[in-house]
């Protein structure tokens, strides 16, 4: 094991014990495992103790321009930059594109405005829905610039609120397209090359079109370009009916167009819970004008061109023979998303991608070729594939800050929720009911499950909108959530009940009896809770599970 | 052919031993068959194999242990559809959250008894299930209660009817193409949907091509943003009010369909051009009498009409301009007369291009393709919205006179009323009795003043007054 020759740059933790560096075979206790051969360093054995001695002074700091650099300012770097700030590092976040990275200029931020929109056009138009209310509203209509302006500007906002937020607390912003040249040592713009205690990878994801897609940006669309809304097609197939389809499907069919769903599986919605999945395509799809095709790749697409329509070839997904040929007026692309790892100079410290994610372990650090930790360098959000969040990334990022600062931290990513904002919403926190079913049966212990509709609630009934179902997943004999899912109006609000229980580990019972105001839409998770029948008792001093690793 | 059911074989005739007859526990009746082969059971004692088949109830279940009604809050199986054991049909309210209700048995929702929003109590049939595909028109006239002993189905049920080919209206393509909306209604209405005629983009068939299929009204569209077919004013000159009144008590609202909203915002922009209105007596006597001859061989008063205003226009290009950019007179190289047609509930312009060029039987038949293109709203946007000038006319209601509204992007409009026997007196103080029509043009004086409308119309009389060179 190589990890007891260690060389460890952790001057800035002021808490680890003062072990000898020199010892080889020293067992390594707080230490992060600092597997780096040797020979990375250019050290041949011999020199082993020079190179002790050249770091037996524990107190001498090496001089690095910066303790933390983060390469990449989207969502994930800019948590990273403000807790780092925090906790004292000085900190320098390489930004090659725009500040905000792909949630704030191509994501989260201009989709959910666009989704505000949809949300109004949908709820005036509905005749039935306003009469129900004793409203008449004359037909309502849009101006396309309009809407597109509105996502615009407040990615522009966000943007601005992002970089100065930054700014004010002292972070350098440091332009250029950067990569890693070699340990601790990063490169940006031309020729910048700086150097760093620590290196977080915060590259995030671009969107993955599969081969035989041809996108032109007009026609032919990924979400980048959807969100700008240059145009409104009266018909537009959707390949890939993930969250984001799905938005864009409620975006479009409330602007006036029509939607068809191109699935690979054989049911629609396949990352959700299969009961939320049902009763939201019975919501969000049968009753608007939207169809599907499922089981079938898009094996071509041919932008429109010359008077002819968007061309879609449909394979069969398990016979790849030919099934049926599509013309719509466009199509957007929307089959996940794809790491953005190329050009970071990966090869430098022997770091291979893994179909373009960067692996890591579970604290985020990466790991090279050979299996082994890569020392000070860490990579969160999107290019590490974990978990495709926004608010993963930035969780991410803070776990990396609190352990280069010395508080070891492990991300339980079953607490981190999720949320799909359709109208109603859709979310969800920890396992769906066939994962806590599995596990269940692995672990053995029994799994129970808690119902409660939307039309028991009062605040949503008076808002006439009682379509909506919350599940909660949740072990009988000690309390412990699994899993919550909610499908309603404000699902991705009334999700934090939840997710912090489970963060937490605190335990039904003794969360049963918390007060929720009335009339409010989180008494239906008041009711989740309430409904569930557990064992044992509730504790009398606060105590919680050991939160799931 | 369907190829659900398994037991009818068209070969059966000739072998009598080998066909199968079936028995519904339901009725007595024959079956009645789809295929050539009609069974009549009484008469024909096969059983070397008998199948029986059944058409079940599917009934309101109790959720809970006191509830003693549901309410069906919709149907996920639509009448016809196939079956399988464990598929959920229904959905069902109980007071805590929707159920799924599941079929027990493979086979074809043949009727639906109770319908969404409709409540049913605990135990009652809210629809009836069908083995075979045979039985569901048999289970449908179940359902309301008519007498059962029909001998031949008069049509078979719609999920077993093989479309018919596409229609040759849509522009080339071997599939029909048909979007989602349009698929649902026609799934809806029982239409279909390679049987409609598609006059979408690209030949596809649309939502309000299966309505007009169906026969059913043009549900409201969400209105998208407008690029609008240029539709014809309507010919009345109703001020808008910027403030509107109260709503009267039983005042129904129906909002706008496209064309409406087409037509409205047309109205509203015409608001920005200056217009002055020129009338104009025109005896038409002659023009009756032309009409007459020639109206055996299919001309109509319109094609006159246009025809005489087309080569009016011809000698006063002026009128046949338009100003586009409010600073320079956009004169047309042709002279494409606009007529407004009414189509229930909507207004449309069809063209007659080169409407001075072309003779009049050539006008005529071109005509009439047009309205009937119109009527079937497969008119081609070219045909719509290139005109240069427009003609409306109300003379068949009787109206003796009325001002139209211009339309945006053209520089006149003629109003024509009906042609009335009115006294004349000449300049002697002899009276006679001749037939006039008044006839009153709005023009747009940037580009159109008073003296060229009123040679312009002055034309126009002369050419109807002698109406001999109308059918050159």
């Amino acid at each position: 094991m190589q990890s007891a020759f260690s060389l460890s740059f952790s001057q800035s933790s002021l808490t680890l014990p003062n072990r000898p560096l020199c010892s080889p075979n020293a067992a390594p206790r707080n230490l992060r495992f600092c597997g780096l051969r040797r020979e990375a360093f250019g050290f041949s054995p011999p020199k082993q103790l020079n190179s002790c001695r050249f770091q037996v002074k524990n107190r001498r700091i090496e001089s690095f321009d910066y303790d933390l650099v983060i390469i990449g300012a989207g969502v994930g770097g800019h948590g990273a930059a403000l807790h780092a700030v925090e906790k004292g590092l000085k900190t320098a976040i390489i930004e090659g594109d725009v500040v905000g990275g792909t949630c704030v200029n191509r994501g989260c931020v201009p989709s959910k405005a666009l989704l505000a929109v949809s949300g109004r056009m949908r709820e005036l138009q509905n005749e039935h829905h306003m009469k129900s209310f004793g409203l008449q509203v004359s037909a309502a209509g849009y101006d396309r610039q309009g809407v597109a302006d509105h996502a615009s500007n407040l990615a522009t906002k966000i943007r601005n609120n992002l970089t100065n937020s930054m700014k004010a607390l002292g972070v350098d912003i440091l332009t250029g397209f950067g990569s890693v040249l070699g340990p601790q040592k990063v490169k940006y713009g031309k020729d910048n090359v700086i150097t760093a205690k620590d290196i977080i990878i915060a590259t995030g994801s671009v969107p993955f079109v599969p081969k035989g897609i041809e996108v032109d940006g007009k026609t032919v669309i990924t979400s980048d370009h959807a969100l700008k809304l240059e145009s409104v097609p009266d018909w537009i197939a959707i390949v890939g009916s993930g969250y984001i389809g799905l938005e864009f499907s409620d975006v479009y069919t409330a602007l006036g167009s029509e939607v068809t769903f191109i699935e690979a599986l054989d049911q629609l919605m396949p990352g959700f819970d299969p009961e939320i999945s049902k009763l939201a395509q019975r919501v969000l799809i049968n009753p608007r004008k939207i169809d599907y095709h499922t089981g079938v790749f898009a094996s071509k697409i041919t932008p429109a061109k010359d008077g002819r329509p968007v061309m879609i070839e449909l394979i069969d997904a398990k016979t790849k023979e030919h099934k049926d040929t599509l013309e719509v007026d466009a199509a957007l692309i929307a089959t996940g998303r794809a790491p953005f790892t190329n050009g970071l100079g990966l090869e430098n410290i022997n770091v291979a991608t893994q179909r373009g994610f960067i692996p890591v372990d579970e604290r985020m650090r990466v790991i090279d070729g050979n299996g082994k930790l890569v020392p000070n360098l860490y990579c969160i959000g999107d290019a590490n594939g974990k978990l495709m969040l926004a608010h993963a990334a930035s969780a991410q990022g803070i776990s990396v800050v609190e352990q280069v600062t010395g508080r070891d931290h492990v991300l339980n990513h079953l607490s981190i929720p999720a949320a799909c904002f359709t109208h109603p919403e859709i979310s969800m926190v920890g396992l769906t009911e066939p994962q806590a079913r599995e596990k269940a049966e692995k672990e053995g212990f029994k799994v129970s499950i808690a119902k409660t509709s939307f039309k028991a609630n009062t605040k949503a009934l008076a808002e006439n909108e009682g379509e909506g179902l919350a599940k909660m997943i949740y072990r009988p004999d000690n309390g412990e959530i699994l899993g919550v899912h909610i499908f309603g109006l404000h699902a991705a609000d009334l999700i934090h009940e939840a997710s912090n229980a489970i963060a937490l580990g605190t335990r039904i019972q003794d969360i049963k009896l918390a007060v929720h105001a009335h009339p409010t839409l989180s008494e239906v998770v008041d009711e989740l809770f309430k409904a569930a029948k557990v064992e044992s008792p509730a504790s009398t001093t606060p105590q919680s599970v050991k939160a799931a690793v | 052919m369907a190829a659900s059911s398994s037991f009818l074989s068209t070969a059966s005739l000739s072998n009598p031993k080998s066909t199968i007859s079936f028995a519904s526990s339901v009725s007595p009746a024959p079956i009645p068959s789809l295929r050539r082969v009609v069974f009549r059971s009484p008469s024909s004692h096969r059983r070397v194999t008998t199948v029986r088949s059944k058409i079940r109830e599917i009934f309101m279940p109790a959720l809970s242990s006191t509830m003693t009604e549901g309410k069906i809050v919709s149907w996920i199986k639509t009448e016809g559809e196939k079956l399988a054991k464990g598929e959920s049909v229904v959905v069902v309210e109980s007071d805590k959250a929707d159920m799924d209700v599941e079929t027990f048995y493979d086979g074809y929702l043949a009727a639906i008894v109770v319908g969404e929003g409709e409540t049913a109590p605990v135990g009652a049939a809210i629809g009836l299930l069908a083995e075979t595909e045979a039985e569901i028109e048999e289970a449908k006239n179940k359902a309301a209660s008519k007498p059962s002993s029909s001998a031949v189905v008069p049509s078979p049920p719609p999920a077993t009817s093989s479309p018919a080919p596409a229609a040759a209206a849509s522009d080339g393509p071997r599939k029909t193409v048909a979007t989602p909306h349009a698929k649902k209604l026609a799934k809806q209405h029982k239409v279909d949907i390679g049987s409609v005629a598609g006059t979408g983009p690209f030949g596809r068939i649309t939502a309000s091509d299966v309505e007009a299929a169906a026969g059913v009204a043009p549900t409201v569209t969400p209105p998208p943003p407008p690029p609008s077919p240029a539709a014809a004013p309507a010919p009345t000159a109703k001020a808008t009010t910027t403030s509107s009144p109260p709503l009267l008590p039983d005042a129904s609202i129906v909002p706008f369909t496209a064309v409406q909203s087409a037509v409205s915002k047309n109205m509203i922009e015409s608001l920005s051009v200056p217009t002055f209105r020129v009338g104009y007596p025109v005896n038409t006597d002659a023009l009756d009498a032309l009409y007459e001859k020639v109206k055996p061989k299919g001309v109509t008063m319109t094609a006159l009409l246009a025809k005489a205003a087309g080569m009016a226009l011809a000698q006063h290009p002026v009128v046949n301009a338009s100003c586009k950019d409010g600073k320079s007179f956009s004169y047309n190289s042709n002279i494409n007369v606009a007529v407004a047609v009414a189509i229930n509930g909507g207004l449309i312009t069809p063209v007659l291009q080169d409407a001075d060029k072309l003779d009049l039987y050539l006008l005529s038949q071109k005509w009439k393709e047009l309205v009937g293109k119109a009527r079937s709203k497969q008119l081609q946007p070219h045909e719509y919205n290139s005109g240069t000038f427009t003609l409306s006319n109300l003379g068949m209601f009787g109206v003796d006179r009325f001002d139209a509204i211009l339309p945006p992007g053209q520089g006149a409009i003629m109003a024509v009323g009906a042609s009335k026997p009115t006294v004349v007196a000449d300049k002697d103080g002899f009276f006679s009795v001749k037939n006039k029509m008044l006839v009153n043009v709005t023009a747009d004086h940037r580009i159109v003043y008073g003296a060229d409308l009123a040679a312009f119309l002055q034309t126009f009389a002369k050419i109807v007054e002698n109406p001999d060179s109308l059918t050159l």
